[in-house]
C-alpha cells in the first residue's frame, strides 16, 4: 500500500515535469479493465488526471468511455454483471479498499447524456445531496439551492417555482439542474458525460462558461464527441477507441498534430467517428 | 482549500457512518421477508404434514384412500378413508367449470384485447375485475338460494345442488382471472406481427387466428393452467353448491362431495390427533402437491414465452 | 375472374373472397362480445338481486345490532367488527413484511435460481388452497404456537395468505419507478437505502397503497382460512384481546345460510348485501385510484 503510494506519486511527478511541476495527482489509473459478463468495455487502460484541471475524453460511440466513468464511481457494486479489474488511486487512495465508497461518491459529481431531473421539486433535487451528508438546517440549505442553481445558469428562470416538479422541466432545464445538483455535492471531481447532447448550443456555450470558472476549485472529466469542445475546455485530453486509451496529452499538441498514433489525428479532423 | 478537505475526506473513507450500518440493516430485513415466502410454502407443507402424520405412517393403504369410494369416518367400528369420490366430485366440478370457464375466458379475453378500444376496453376490464372480487362464499350463497331453484324449476330434477350448479358457479369464478391472464398473454404478442399480417391484407380475425393465437398459445395454456388449479382449490362455493353428498355423479344432476369441502365440514367435529382429524390433514397435503405441481407448470409454459 | 375483365371502378371495391372474410370477422366480433356479456351480466344479476331481496333490511341499525334469537333476529354488528379487526391485524402483518419482501425483489435481488426460487414460491402461496392455508393455521399458529383459536392465529393465516398479493403489487409499483432516478441518486453517493427512501418509496406509494386496498378487499372476504382458526359461529360478547374469538361476517353469511334455522329469507341476503358491498367499495376505491394514478405523470 504504502509502497504503490509512493510509487504512483513518483510517477506522476517524472511524467509531468513539463506541464504542471507543482500539481497534484488526483486519480492515478493503472491497468483498468472493465467488463460486461464475457465482453470487455474497456481493457488496461493507464493515465493520471491532476487537481484543478478539465481533463477531455474524445472518442467514437463504444469507445468505452462511459464504463470508464461508471469504473470511477464504484456503480460496479450496483451491477452484478459489471466487473472491474485494475487500480483506481483516488488522492492516493485505492477507491476499492475504502470502507465507505459512499462517503467516495458524494465527493464526485456526475452529470449524465441524458438529464435526470428526480420526481421531487426543483428545490429539493439540490437540497438532496446537502441533506444526505446531514445537513438540516433551512437557511443553509437555501443559501446552497441558489447557490448551485445560480452556477448553473438556471436559477432566474426556476427562481418563482422552486416547488415545482423537477422531472417535468425541459431537456435543457433538467440539464442544468443536473449540474446544480452536482454542485450541491461540494465535489473535488466533476464528471461530465456528454452534457450537451439534451442541451441548446447558447446553453451549452453557457455552461462551458460556468466549467472554466468552476475548473479553480474542482477537478473536471469532460467526457465529449464534440471534438471542438474537448479543445475549446481541455488542458489535457486522452482519445478513446474500441475500448482502448489510445493516448493522452496536452490538448494544444494533440490538437497540432503532436499525436504518438495518426487515428487520433484522423479521429480528430473527423475522418472516422 | 481543496488540500485540507481531501484530507478531512480521506478521513472520511475509513469511517462508516450510521447510514452505512442502516443501509446494511436494511439489506438483512429486506433478505429475511424476501425469502419468508419460501419459508412460509415449506411451513405449509411441514406444518400440514405434521398433524397428518399419525394416519400416514400407520394405517395409511394406498390403495384404500385412492382406490376406494366409500368415505364412512363415523362408522365407529370399521371407519373407511377412501376418497375416489372425492376426488371424483372435485374433478366432475372442476372440469364443467373448465368447459364453461375455458371458452368464455378466451372469448373475452380476445374481445377485450383485440376487438374494443380506449374507453370500452378500460370499462370491461373493471367489470372483469369486480367480477374477480365477489367473495367465495357469496358465490355459495348464490348457488345455494338463487341458482338451486332455478335448476330445479328449469330441468324438473328434486335436487339443484349438483355438479351443474357448482360447476357454472365455479366456472364463472375461476372465468375472470383466467381472462385477466390470457389477456396478458394476448397483449404480449408485438404489433408488429398484427401489422404484419395486415399488410399482407388479412381481416382482424385472420390476424388473430392464424397470427396472435398461436403467438400466445403458451400464456393462454398457462392461465387455463392457473384456472384448473384455482377451481381444483375451491372451498366454500363447493361446498355450499354441491350437495355434499359423497357421490361419483353419473350425470351433471347427481350431487357431489368436494376435497376442499370435505376439510371444511368436517375438520370443526373431529377431536385434534384422532384418526379422522388426520386423515382430513393427508387430505390436504394431497391438495398441497397438487396445486404445487399445477402451478409450478403454469409458471414454466409462462414464463417459456417470456425467455423466447 | 381476371383484372382485365372488371371495368376499372371495380378494381377498388373488394372481391368476394374480402366481403366473405369481412362477413367471418364480425360474426366472430358479435360471438366474442355476447361471451363477453354474459361473462360479465351474472355480476349485474347477482348485484341487482342482493339489493332487491336483501336490501330493505339495511339500515345504520341492522349494522350496529347484534344479532338475536339464535341470530334469527337483529344485526351484524359482532361479526362486521371481528371482520374489522382480524383484517386489520393481518394488514399489520402481512404490510410491512410484503413490502420489505417486494422491495428485496425489486431492489436487491440479482437475475439468479434463487430469485426464481423466491418467485416461485410467492406464485405457489398465492395458488394453495385456501382450506389447505386454514390446515396450515391450525398446525402451526392455533397448536405448535399455542395461540389456540384466536383473532391472532386467524390474522396470521390470513396474512400469510394474502401476502402474495402486496408483494406482487409493491414489486411492480417499485418497478415502475424509472431505473435512472436510483443511478442518479447512488452517484450522489447516497446509499440503497436512502435512495430507497427518498426516491424510489415516495414515488411509488400511491401504487403500493392500490395493492394494499385491494388486499383489504380480498382478505374481507375469505372464510375458509378463519374457519378453525379464530372465527365462531357465535359469541355472546366482544373480543377482548388478539387471544380472544371472534365471529366474522363471511362466516357469518355462511352460518345463517346453512347452519340456523329459521332464519327470515330476507337475513341471508342482506348480510351478503353488507359483505359484498364492503368488498366491491374497497375494489372500487382501488381501482379508481389506480386510474387516477395513471392520469397524473411524475415524468
Amino acid at each position: 500500500m504504502v509502497e504503490t503510494m509512493l510509487e504512483s506519486k513518483s510517477e506522476g511527478k517524472s511524467e509531468t515535469a513539463s506541464t504542471a511541476e507543482q500539481k497534484k495527482v488526483k486519480l492515478d489509473i493503472s491497468h483498468l479493465t472493465v467488463s460486461y459478463g464475457n465482453d470487455a468495455a474497456i481493457s488496461d487502460v493507464n493515465f493520471k488526471i491532476f487537481e484543478n484541471e478539465i481533463f477531455g475524453i474524445i472518442g467514437p460511440a463504444n469507445a468505452g468511455k462511459t464504463s470508464f466513468l461508471k469504473a470511477l464511481n464504484l456503480m460496479n457494486t450496483f451491477d452484478a454483471n459489471m466487473k472491474v479489474e485494475g487500480k483506481i488511486l483516488f488522492n492516493d487512495r485505492d477507491i476499492h479498499q475504502l470502507k465507505n465508497v459512499y462517503a467516495l461518491r458524494s465527493r464526485i459529481g456526475v452529470v449524465f447524456p441524458l438529464p435526470v431531473g428526480l420526481p421531487m421539486t426543483i428545490y429539493e433535487n439540490v437540497a438532496l445531496s446537502p441533506r444526505l451528508r446531514g445537513i438540516k438546517d433551512k437557511a443553509t440549505l437555501d443559501e446552497i439551492v441558489q447557490r448551485c442553481l445560480q452556477r448553473s445558469a438556471l436559477w432566474d428562470e426556476v427562481k418563482d417555482r422552486l416547488d415545482s416538479l423537477g422531472s417535468l422541466l425541459s431537456g435543457g432545464q433538467q440539464q442544468r439542474l443536473t449540474i446544480a445538483r452536482a454542485l450541491s455535492q461540494e465535489p473535488e471531481l466533476l464528471i461530465l458525460d456528454e452534457f450537451s447532447i439534451a442541451v441548446d448550443p447558447v446553453t451549452t456555450m453557457r455552461i462551458e462558461e460556468v466549467l472554466k470558472e468552476l475548473k479553480n476549485e474542482m477537478t473536471i472529466i469532460l467526457v465529449t464527441n464534440l471534438v471542438q469542445q474537448a479543445r475549446r475546455l481541455a488542458d489535457r485530453t486522452a482519445f478513446f477507441l474500441e475500448g482502448k486509451c489510445i493516448e493522452t496529452g496536452d490538448t494544444e499538441a494533440l490538437f497540432n498534430g503532436q499525436v504518438e498514433n495518426s487515428k487520433t489525428t484522423d479521429y480528430i479532423e473527423g475522418r472516422f467517428g | 482549500m481543496t488540500t485540507q478537505s481531501s484530507e478531512a475526506m480521506n478521513e472520511q473513507f475509513d469511517r462508516r457512518t450510521l447510514d452505512w450500518y442502516i443501509d446494511k440493516l436494511v439489506e438483512v430485513i429486506v433478505f429475511i421477508s424476501g425469502i419468508s415466502a419460501i419459508i412460509f410454502v415449506i411451513g405449509i407443507f411441514v406444518f400440514v404434514t405434521m398433524e397428518g402424520m399419525g394416519f400416514l405412517f400407520d394405517s395409511f393403504s394406498f390403495s384404500e384412500f385412492f382406490g376406494s369410494e366409500y368415505w364412512e369416518p363415523s362408522d365407529e367400528d370399521a371407519p373407511e378413508y377412501g376418497i375416489l369420490a372425492l376426488i371424483a366430485g372435485t374433478a366432475s366440478v372442476t372440469g364443467l367449470a373448465m368447459l364453461i370457464a375455458i371458452p368464455f375466458s378466451l372469448g373475452t379475453a380476445i374481445y377485450i384485447a383485440e376487438f374494443s378500444t380506449g374507453k370500452t376496453r378500460e370499462y370491461l376490464k373493471v367489470l372483469v375485475e369486480l367480477l374477480a372480487a365477489i367473495p367465495s362464499v357469496v358465490w355459495g350463497f348464490i348457488g345455494l338460494t338463487i341458482m338451486n331453484p332455478l335448476i330445479i324449476e328449469l330441468f324438473d330434477v328434486p335436487v339443484g345442488l349438483t355438479v351443474l350448479n357448482a360447476g357454472i358457479i365455479l366456472g364463472l369464478m375461476a372465468a375472470p382471472i383466467m381472462t385477466s391472464i390470457a389477456e396478458d398473454a394476448l397483449k404480449a404478442v408485438p404489433d408488429r406481427y398484427r401489422e404484419a399480417a395486415e399488410a399482407l391484407g388479412a381481416t382482424r380475425w385472420q390476424v388473430i387466428y392464424k397470427t396472435v393465437l398461436p403467438a400466445a398459445k403458451n400464456g393462454l395454456l398457462g392461465a387455463i393452467l392457473l384456472g384448473v388449479g384455482r377451481g381444483f382449490g375451491e372451498t366454500m362455493a363447493v361446498l355450499m353448491a354441491t350437495g355434499h353428498a359423497v357421490n361419483i355423479p353419473g350425470s351433471v344432476f347427481d350431487s357431489v362431495r368436494a376435497l376442499t369441502a370435505t376439510i371444511a365440514a368436517e375438520l370443526g367435529e373431529t377431536a385434534v390427533g384422532s384418526e379422522h382429524y388426520q386423515v382430513l390433514f393427508t387430505i390436504g397435503i394431497f391438495l398441497f402437491l397438487i396445486t404445487f405441481v399445477i402451478n409450478l407448470t403454469a409458471d414454466l409454459i409462462v414464463r417459456g414465452i417470456k425467455n423466447q | 375472374m381476371s383484372v382485365e375483365a372488371m371495368p376499372v371502378e371495380n378494381l377498388f371495391t373488394e372481391s368476394q373472397l374480402n366481403v366473405k372474410n369481412k362477413k367471418i370477422q364480425s360474426l366472430y366480433r358479435v360471438l366474442f362480445l355476447l361471451m363477453t356479456l354474459l361473462l360479465i351480466l351474472p355480476v349485474l344479476i347477482i348485484l341487482g338481486t342482493l339489493i332487491v331481496k336483501g336490501g330493505s333490511m339495511i339500515s345504520i341499525d341492522f349494522l350496529f345490532t347484534d344479532p338475536v334469537n339464535g341470530m334469527t333476529e337483529g344485526g351484524v354488528f359482532p361479526a362486521l367488527l371481528g371482520t374489522v379487526f382480524l383484517v386489520s391485524l393481518a394488514l399489520l402483518i402481512s404490510v410491512p413484511l410484503g413490502i420489505a419482501a417486494a422491495i428485496y425483489l425489486s431492489e436487491y435481488a440479482s437475475e439468479n435460481w434463487f430469485t426464481r426460487a423466491i418467485n416461485l414460491a410467492i406464485i405457489n402461496l398465492a395458488g394453495v388452497p385456501s382450506i389447505v392455508h386454514a390446515l396450515f393455521g391450525v398446525g402451526a399458529f392455533v397448536m405448535f404456537f399455542g395461540f389456540g383459536t384466536s383473532i391472532l392465529a386467524a390474522s396470521l393465516t390470513l396474512a400469510i395468505m394474502t401476502l402474495p398479493v402486496v408483494i406482487v403489487s409493491t414489486r411492480e409499483s417499485l418497478q415502475a419507478v424509472p431505473h435512472a432516478f436510483r443511478e442518479a441518486c447512488w452517484n450522489m453517493g447516497a446509499t440503497r437505502w436512502q435512495t430507497i427512501r427518498r426516491v424510489v418509496l415516495p414515488n411509488a406509494v400511491s401504487g403500493i397503497l392500490t395493492g394494499v386496498i385491494l388486499e383489504v378487499s380480498r382478505t374481507t372476504g375469505e372464510t375458509a382460512p378463519i374457519m378453525f382458526t379464530g372465527a365462531v359461529f357465535f359469541l355472546p360478547f366482544l373480543p377482548q384481546g388478539v387471544f380472544d374469538q371472534t365471529m366474522a361476517l363471511s362466516l357469518h353469511l355462511f352460518v345463517v345460510t346453512t347452519q340456523v334455522p329459521n332464519v327470515p329469507e330476507q337475513l341471508p341476503y342482506a348480510v351478503a348485501l353488507v359483505l359484498i358491498g364492503m368488498v366491491l367499495l374497497m375494489n372500487s376505491i382501488s381501482i379508481a385510484f389506480r386510474m387516477y394514478l395513471r392520469s397524473k405523470k411524475k415524468w
